[in-house]
């Protein structure tokens, strides 16, 4: 269970983030929506530990958070360099798995196994570079999932795809979301994606000083598919209600 | 946390087939096969190169070999004969010693033997001390104009200076060297080492690797296009001290031992063919490195 509780934070004098309490359950995959430039990046950075904490403190299962915590895998939006492109892509997904002390061959399968579940069968001896950018987000979720995080953290991870390969990814991470139970916190100024996502939805409000406005459980009826879930009215109303929240 | 079976449901998306988009008359296919073609036009591009560049140099050097033909100077040997000397003198030995003579055994190898070493402590010192200087925001601050003030002196002059610490010899000659390589390698590194992607440092702090990890996996690699830019830099200086610091008195074999020696006895063609086998071996050298920074980088991959 992830815990904020009246987090603050500020660069230097300029506040970034205001009270945020939120406690997040397991297994829950929370989206966190917001005008762009309102600090959802710096929640995400703090909740992993890269921040320090200013105001307030972070909590997992009851563990404050000081260092970037065991189990907790980011993928980050630019996927480009957040891969090292000097490694194979069976290389890079390998890259978590040196912490659990395994040997080279079963870090190797390991990622191979990895690599074949977010679709990318065949493709572990090529370069990050040789791969199209939905493939090379693929190979980061593949890399964020390998050593099995219990907490999982995505900043903006579909904003720079074309609609197609944001949409196959939105639901690659719900089965895998399905499958494996981790907790997820998924940060987008997208609103339809956050909707269509999510499991709840947090709005932040607009900067300096952001604080949660809206905290919305989306409770869609059946397995969410593009097309179908997309046009329910439940969904059309969610959307407009998150819309309304970032707008203000 | 719960980690169900073997996610057997997310294996359908592997065979999930590529749908061009809609009004863009196709994408980036996602079966993870896919590869650019044309290679066969790409291909002949370097070649016809290459046969460009060796026209251009054949072409020079028969201008050489006319202009020096029809006014017959002493101090303007022609190239065949610079060629056919370079031969006698260095490479026309026994099949047993890799058809060298005892006088290319006495002065090239003891030369390119003092070039190695000192690039080689040049490059390792330089690449330690730059990595690490790089590292540390006040180090390298502090350290910047000591720097550049070590890299504005011109290497030879340093070369008087050693004379006097160490005496004439190898071990002022491998000083002069590695004083003057090691500042280009060193900059350059510890400039690479500074300017590393900040988000793969926070990578690499997810992912908690030990320092000896983010060392071999984040910060040399990242690196290393600037510490090759140093390095080929620092190999031109090497043959440049490696034959001034034997055109001093003192030294007793070396190539700049040769040309000296073959410029007290009035000798040009020596002199012509030891410039000629200078540059020979600086493009050598070059090449050879340039081959394995293609080798160690890899062919297209984006910094």
């Amino acid at each position: 269970m992830l815990r904020l509780d009246s987090l603050g934070q500020r660069y230097g004098d300029h506040p970034v983030l205001r009270d945020i309490t939120l406690t997040v359950p397991d297994g829950q995959l929370l989206c966190v929506v917001g005008p762009s430039g309102c600090g959802k990046s710096t929640l995400l950075r703090t909740i992993a530990g890269l921040l320090p904490t200013r105001e307030g403190a972070v909590s997992i299962d009851g563990e404050p958070v000081t260092g970037v915590p065991d189990r907790l895998a980011v993928v980050f939006q630019d996927y480009g360099r957040s891969l090292f492109p000097w490694l194979s892509v069976r290389e890079n997904v390998a890259l978590p798995l040196r912490r659990r002390g395994l040997g080279r061959a079963e870090r190797r399968s390991e990622a191979e196994r990895m690599l074949e579940q977010v679709g990318l069968h065949g493709a572990g001896r090529r370069h990050p570079w040789q791969l199209s950018g939905g493939m090379q987000q693929r190979v980061a979720i593949a890399r964020a999932l390998v050593c099995r995080p219990s907490l999982l953290l995505m900043d903006e991870p579909f904003g720079s795809l074309d609609a197609q390969t944001r949409e196959d990814l939105e639901d690659l991470l719900l089965d895998v979301h399905r499958a494996e139970g981790t907790t997820i916190v998924f940060v987008t100024h997208d609103i339809d994606e956050s909707v269509y996502v999510g499991d709840r939805v947090v709005v932040l409000s607009a900067g300096p000083g952001a604080r949660v406005v809206l905290d919305l459980p989306v409770a869609l009826p059946g397995k969410r598919d593009q097309i179908g879930t997309r046009g329910l009215p439940e969904f059309v109303a969610l959307r407009a209600e998150v819309g309304r929240a970032v707008r203000g | 946390m719960r980690w169900v079976g073997d996610l057997k449901p997310v294996r359908r998306l592997r065979t999930r087939p590529f749908r061009p988009i809609r009004g863009f008359g196709g994408g980036a296919p996602e079966d993870g096969t896919g590869r650019g073609g044309g290679g066969e036009s790409r291909r002949a591009t370097p070649a016809r190169g290459a046969l460009l560049r060796w026209t251009v140099l054949a072409a020079a050097v028969a201008a050489w070999q006319l202009t020096t033909r029809t006014h017959d100077s002493v101090y303007f040997p022609p190239p065949a004969e610079i060629a056919r000397h370079t031969h006698d003198l260095w490479f026309s030995g026994p099949a047993t010693h890799a058809f060298l003579t005892p006088e290319a055994t006495d002065n090239i190898l003891p030369s390119l033997a003092r070039m190695a070493t000192g690039f080689a402590l040049a490059a390792a010192t330089g690449i330690a001390l730059g990595t690490a200087l790089g590292r540390s925001r006040r180090a390298y601050a502090l350290c910047n104009p000591v720097l550049q003030f070590a890299r504005a002196i011109p290497p030879p002059a340093l070369v008087p200076v050693f004379v006097v610490i160490f005496d004439f010899g190898t071990q002022m000659q491998l000083a002069s060297i590695v004083f003057s390589a090691i500042w280009p390698v060193l900059i350059n590194t510890a400039e690479g080492a500074r300017n590393i992607d900040p988000l793969r440092l926070e990578v690499a702090a997810v992912l908690r690797l030990t320092t000896t990890e983010r060392l071999w996996l984040l910060l040399l690699p990242s690196a290393l296009p600037r510490i090759f830019a140093g390095l080929r830099l620092s190999l031109s200086l090497s043959l440049i001290l490696m034959v001034f610091s034997e055109l001093l008195p003192g030294t007793a074999n070396g190539i700049g031992f040769t040309l000296t020696d073959a410029q007290s006895r009035s000798d040009l063609l020596t002199v012509w063919a030891v410039l000629v086998l200078l540059g020979a071996l600086g493009y050598v050298l070059n090449t050879g490195l340039l081959a394995v920074e293609k080798r160690l980088l890899g062919r297209g991959r984006p910094t």
